[in-house]
């Protein structure tokens, strides 16, 4: 703790992080999203359909068309302004639709983005109305939308989680991949063996103290979330378990890694390799819902995971029963890699 | 009883015989020093007695204790500053000594200590803030805390500056003063002069030669001889005229004293010769001419053995 770096990173750091990502997250809509069109339909006045069927997307604020001029080469267009959203009206929209014969709008789209999924779903819900208005039909079907969750949830409340996991993660591993390889190095661990001190009370006191930590930061964090971001917080006893049982995995963790390397060198890399894909994928800084299926599939193994989850289900949902078997299968993961790095830390030579 | 007893010592790495075979003793109250160059076994000897590492054949007594399988027991008893000290950098010395203090579960005055040391001026200094021979001192000092019966150093001035080296030196007197059996090894000659009151020098993982310097000297060494400066001329002159044990080297005419007398009958045949001769002296060997004899080294400045 006499180190400055030591403080910043168990402390400050996942603060400053908090403050950045409740501030990309929590600022509200990002706006609505810009969809190029070409209208090919040159029917003339307020009866060119095409012209009405822009009207109305450009009326849903979700969208923003933007009409590219007819000369111009439409996918030129597109990939010049950076774009891949786009929609192009046929000539003869106005004719057909009013002839009723079937008639398509093309859309461009980049499987990779994103942002087309929400754009298409838009798309054709105009596409869909104005299908019905051809038939003159009416619309039997609804849909009356609610939020699943029974208070409002804010992005910042699954964050707070995150962040506890994140220092709970982070704090302990570096140091304890850091401070192992390096009292290798430098034999302090032989020295420490020449006391009456043995292996299991000293990584007693790192445990400790990385829980003292975490509980530092854990208030820090929900005294931030709640003034900073108006966050909700619910405080329960059952936060307790994982506040110890979590800092105790990662010292063991971290131990491991340390002692099993060779160097401080390859102590770091190998924590590095350990450490950063379980940092993001955990679902610390967004819930893994958003990954791919095979990535989620992937979060499981990661012990991280079911931290972040069993804070999340005690601290947004006060969902007791599932936060129970998170507990559970953190504490099963610390016992062996506990028990692993018992095996592996070496106080004196042979 | 004896602190250390070692018997048939042995310990290889793979085909490499680290400590092959040795045994020796060391009495309570002695300053007993391991001297030899580097890789010639001492750490690994030491290391064994401290019960850091394992042996690989023969026993071991330390304070009456197998130091492998009883070194927690040991350990309360001895004090040691293994090869290379080093501490937590954000520690200071007076820190250093409390926690130690608190490892060992006793009471100790942290100032007294670092002044028995003489680090009484650095006691608030972070650890990665002290010189090397600071460093050195706080090891000694961390080796007292728990009031040892039996203090372990290993090479402990090694890479200190001469006036660093001195330092240490003070401060292993003053432990010998109060009583305590000290371990040393060095690849000093000097150090293991000024320190030990026996040494054993090793080499090749053997014990090649132990005792008191005087032992040692008597044994091994040449003994006194008288030196003129001369020609060869005049050791032939002495080699036809006396009984007496010459040798010629590089202008030099050596003559050994074997009995009392000697001296005399080498000066009256000097003076009769009529060869012009100069610069009187009597010499003997010092360890460092018996170690460069036995182990075929030689040493660097500072009596370092290489």
């Amino acid at each position: 703790m006499r180190s400055r770096e030591g403080v910043f990173f168990s402390l400050v750091f996942p603060v400053i992080l908090m403050l950045i990502f409740g501030a990309i997250f929590s600022g509200g809509s990002t706006g609505p999203q810009r969809l190029y069109a070409q209208n090919l339909d040159t029917t003339p006045g307020p009866g060119n359909v095409g012209t009405v069927f822009l009207g109305v997307l450009n009326q849903t604020s979700a969208l923003q068309v933007v009409l590219v001029p007819n000369g111009q080469n439409f996918t030129q267009y597109l990939s010049s302004h950076s774009s891949s959203d786009g929609i192009v009206i046929p000539a003869n929209f106005t004719s057909d639709y009013l002839g009723r014969r079937p008639v398509n709008v093309t859309e461009y789209w980049n499987p990779t983005a994103s942002t087309d999924q929400e754009v298409f779903g838009i798309v054709s819900g105009v596409v869909n109305a104005f299908n019905l208005q051809a038939a003159h039909g009416t619309a039997i079907l609804g849909v009356h939308t609610q939020s699943a969750t029974l208070k409002n949830y804010k992005y910042i409340d699954f964050l707070i989680p995150g962040l506890v996991g994140f220092s709970i993660l982070t704090a302990p591993m570096f140091a304890l991949v850091n401070i192992s390889s390096q009292y290798k190095r430098d034999k302090l661990f032989k020295q420490l063996s020449l006391t009456p001190l043995t292996r299991g009370e000293w990584l007693l006191s790192k445990v400790i103290w990385y829980v003292m930590i975490t509980i530092l930061s854990f208030i820090l964090m929900t005294v931030v979330g709640i003034y900073a971001f108006g966050a909700t917080v619910a405080l329960s006893l059952y936060l307790i378990p994982f506040l110890l049982i979590g800092p105790f995995l990662f010292v063991s963790l971290g131990m491991l890694v340390g002692t099993a390397s060779n160097s401080p060198d390859s102590a770091a890399v190998v924590g590095n390799l350990v450490t950063f894909p379980m940092m993001f994928l955990s679902g610390t800084f967004f819930p893994i819902s958003i990954m791919p299926m095979w990535l989620q599939t992937v979060a499981h193994v990661f012990p991280l995971f079911y931290v972040v989850e069993g804070l999340n289900n005690v601290m947004t949902y006060r969902n007791f029963g599932p936060a129970t078997i998170d507990l559970a299968v953190i504490f099963v993961i610390a016992i062996v890699i506990f028990g692993l790095a018992v095996r592996l830390f070496k106080w004196r030579e042979d | 009883m004896p602190s250390i007893v070692a018997d048939s010592l042995l310990k290889s790495y793979g085909g490499l015989k680290a400590v092959d075979d040795i045994s020796f003793t060391v009495e309570e109250g002695e300053v007993f020093s391991l001297l030899g160059p580097n890789g010639a076994g001492k750490t690994t000897t030491i290391e064994i007695l401290e019960g850091l590492r394992e042996r690989g054949g023969g026993s071991v007594s330390v304070l009456g204790l197998d130091p492998w399988k009883q070194g927690y027991e040991l350990h309360k008893k001895t004090g040691i500053i293994p090869q290379g000290f080093r501490f937590f950098d954000y520690a200071t010395p007076r820190e250093a000594i409390r926690y130690y203090a608190s490892l060992f579960d006793v009471k100790v005055d942290a100032d007294q200590i670092l002044k028995q040391v003489i680090l009484d001026d650095a006691a608030s200094i972070y650890y990665n803030k002290l010189s090397g021979g600071q460093r050195q001192k706080l090891g000694l000092a961390l080796a007292l805390v728990n009031n040892p019966q039996l203090v372990f150093l290993d090479e402990p001035t090694t890479g200190l500056d001469p006036q660093a080296r001195r330092a240490v030196w003070e401060v292993i007197r003053e432990l010998k003063k109060s009583n305590r059996t000290v371990l040393l090894t060095t690849h000093y000659l000097e150090e293991a002069q000024v320190l030990a009151d026996r040494v054993a020098i090793m080499n090749h993982g053997k014990i090649i030669i132990s005792g008191t310097m005087e032992e040692i000297l008597e044994r091994e060494g040449s003994g006194e001889r008288l030196e003129v400066k001369g020609p060869e001329s005049l050791a032939n002159y002495l080699r036809t005229e006396t009984k007496l044990k010459v040798e010629y080297k590089d202008g030099s005419v050596s003559v050994l004293m074997e009995r009392p007398h000697d001296a005399l009958t080498a000066l009256t045949q000097i003076e009769q010769s009529g060869i012009e001769w100069r610069g009187l002296a009597t010499k003997r060997d010092t360890l460092e001419d018996i170690f460069v004899k036995m182990v075929g080294g030689s040493t660097k400045e500072a009596g370092e053995v290489v």
